[in-house]
């Protein structure tokens, strides 16, 4: 059996979905000098969250909604943490998603100890029939939409300029009349929403149930995508393509007899180490937002 | 809401922050046991005092806090330095594997060759597994956050791979490891007690890092690199080098524990080995305020409550997720009002 390269392309772009919505959420975040460690955290709840809320009212649509809140809510304790408070930012965002991985783990198991329930509505793909375009709305968004507009809204909008000012220069933007709170805050609620709707599809559109390795690393993928990236957004969308594409040979090789001899586990492996291959040869000598890891204090 | 810098801080700050870190712990702890359907009270009871109230229970609380203690001195001992090794999950891994392969390997041997040469090759495991990040930040720059955060599913593959491959159960045929060698066994530390001598080992861990980090000229190294870099740099200190060396070492200790759960717990290499020890592992490091004698206390701590977690989901089906909850909230809350030592808080702002 050889490669079928239209199947390949399909699994690349739903596999791709959640690390840019994801991604571009912790761009967002980044370019303001603060590194998100809660996003595998954001992402976990955000897929708990949404499975939890669709599963009970029925609705995919209540689902998301629910799982964007919780990833904005996950944003302003972050926000708490690290602007209000200036506590480290390593430690604050891993708390964080230690925090929400272990209250998701809980709740699902309180509810659901020893069942296995799965959505009875979850999204549907568009032209299920026709093989590459036959992905879910969210994916159409993601790349049409979102990665558009927030290249368009970094680049050429008076908001991409505060992002990119606070990232660079406290004084400054205050001096310009730019709320390096406010703006931080904001940042992290808008990128949260994103992760937890990274998260959410994928148990609201592909899985249609939750389990708990559903994230399983995506969050720390992504912020290597955006140190890849340099805090943009299309090369963001461009590397979150190549994990895809990892991922997706790799579950192709799987079913190819020629590989079958090579241990799973080995493959599944591939993408990371990818990521951490690309990292060591476009990731040197990276220039980070000057105020990274910085904590704001006026006078 | 403002803070404003003390000038000076009086000395009941601390322990009053950690005192309403604890309550405000306690308090919000008490929602999800509530929604369990216990009464939180007496489940903060379980929780805390009753695997203290019987010597049994103190043993289970020891073996409980034993891999905490490595890899919450591997994560110290790197962040002081200033290196942000998130990875001794799989360090850990890495040298629970390590101690398999010689274990399973060359099982025939005397306890006195085969404990040291499990210990050894749990520490080259984990200190290997820490060579990829240590290298690409000294040479390439590499942000070592990401890289350690990464090779941590990794490592859980490998695992898997290996207990799915070549080190498959060879009797049972599940994917555990085959018993490791008789004389690997570390002997009980306390005799009749599950206690193994890991924690002693762990002990010796932790007495060290409190003495180099405490009263040496290298750890006055370690901690300038990790507080002021620059003026470290400009005083003569390699930073690049310590912080390169330290890594190394913080992979190897973390690796150890690893030994030390293979050798003293499971005898056998099973995909579960690492209990998220090395991710709590941090959060006991954070905790501590990254000094040893600090690790000693959260990991006794975090045993603690580990050991009355597994009670109650027995007895209260409560989740044992819930002492993770607990742990994590903790180093959330402790950190926060932590800053209440350098600043006030003013609730109007006077213009």
């Amino acid at each position: 059996m050889s490669l079928n390269l239209l199947a390949l392309v399909t699994a690349m772009l739903t596999v791709a979905t959640p690390l840019v919505w994801a991604g571009i959420g912790e761009v967002i975040v980044e370019r303001t000098g603060i590194l998100n460690l809660g996003i595998e955290g954001t992402m976990y709840a955000g897929a708990f969250v949404g499975f939890l809320t669709a599963y009970r009212t029925g609705s995919p649509w209540l689902g998301l909604i629910a799982a964007i809140l919780s990833g904005v809510l996950a944003g302003l304790v972050m926000g708490f943490l690290t602007v209000t408070l200036g506590l480290n930012q390593h430690v604050s965002g891993l708390g964080l998603t230690l925090l929400l991985i272990a209250a998701s783990e809980f709740t699902f198991r309180l509810l659901y100890a020893g069942e296995r329930p799965i959505l009875e509505h979850k999204f549907n793909v568009f032209f299920p029939d026709v093989q590459v375009l036959d992905q879910h709305w969210l994916t159409y968004v993601a790349f049409l939409v979102l990665a558009p507009l927030a290249w368009w809204t970094m680049q050429f909008t008076g908001v991409g300029n505060r992002l990119h000012a606070v990232g660079e220069n406290f004084e400054a933007s205050e001096v310009a009349g730019i709320s390096v709170t406010r703006t931080r805050y904001a940042a992290l609620m808008v990128g949260g929403a994103l992760m937890a709707i990274g998260g959410a599809f994928l148990t609201l559109a592909v899985l249609g149930n939750f389990t708990l390795d559903i994230i399983n690393g995506r969050g720390w993928v992504c912020i290597a995508l955006v140190i890849f990236a340099r805090w943009r957004i299309w090369p963001a969308v461009f590397g979150a393509l190549i994990f895809a594409a990892t991922d997706a040979l790799q579950l192709q090789l799987a079913i190819t007899s020629t590989f079958s001899s090579i241990p799973r586990e080995l493959m599944l492996a591939l993408p990371y180490l990818a990521v951490i291959a690309a990292l060591a040869v476009w990731g040197r000598k990276v220039h980070y937002p000057s105020s990274y890891l910085k904590a704001y204090r006026r006078g | 809401m403002r803070l404003v810098l003390r000038d000076h801080e009086p000395r009941w700050v601390a322990p009053g922050a950690v005192a309403i870190a604890v309550l405000l712990t306690v308090a919000l702890t008490a929602i999800p046991i509530r929604l369990a359907g216990a009464n939180p009270p007496a489940a903060f009871q379980r929780y805390l005092v009753t695997p203290l109230t019987s010597t049994s229970g103190i043993y289970e609380v020891l073996l409980t806090a034993t891999p905490l203690l490595f890899t919450g001195i591997a994560v110290a001992l790197a962040f002081r330095v200033g290196y942000w090794n998130i990875g001794a999950e799989g360090q850990f891994l890495a040298g629970a594997i390590g101690t398999t392969a010689v274990g399973i390997g060359i099982p025939d041997l005397p306890a006195a060759v085969a404990l040291p040469l499990g210990f050894v090759a749990g520490a080259v495991g984990g200190l290997v597994w820490a060579t990829l990040p240590a290298w690409l930040k000294r040479h390439a720059g590499i942000d070592e956050v990401v890289t350690t955060l990464l090779l941590n599913p990794v490592a859980l593959l490998l695992v898997q791979g290996l207990l799915n491959g070549p080190w498959r159960n060879s009797s049972s045929g599940f994917t555990d490891s085959d018993r490791l060698g008789h004389g690997y066994d570390l002997p009980a530390l306390i005799p009749g007690t599950r206690v193994h001598w890991g924690f002693g080992v762990a002990l010796v861990v932790v007495a060290i890092t409190w003495v180099v980090l405490g009263s040496t000229a290298t750890g006055v190294r370690i901690k300038a690199a990790g507080q002021a870099p620059q003026a470290a740099s400009f005083s003569g200190i390699r930073v690049g080098m310590l912080r390169w060396r330290c890594a190394l070492v913080s992979g190897a200790i973390a690796g150890l524990g690893g030994s030390a759960q293979v050798m003293g717990v499971q005898h056998q290499l099973t995909a579960g080995i690492s209990n998220n020890y090395g991710y709590t592992g941090v959060i006991v490091a954070a905790l501590a305020g990254l000094s040893a004698i600090g690790v000693l206390l959260v990991a006794g701590l975090l045993g603690d409550i580990s050991v009355g977690a597994q009670n109650v989901s027995l007895v209260l089906q409560v989740p044992t997720q819930l002492g993770e909850i607990f742990g994590a909230l903790l180093l959330v809350m402790v950190l926060s009002m932590m800053t209440w030592r350098t600043y006030r808080v003013r609730w109007r702002s006077t213009r």
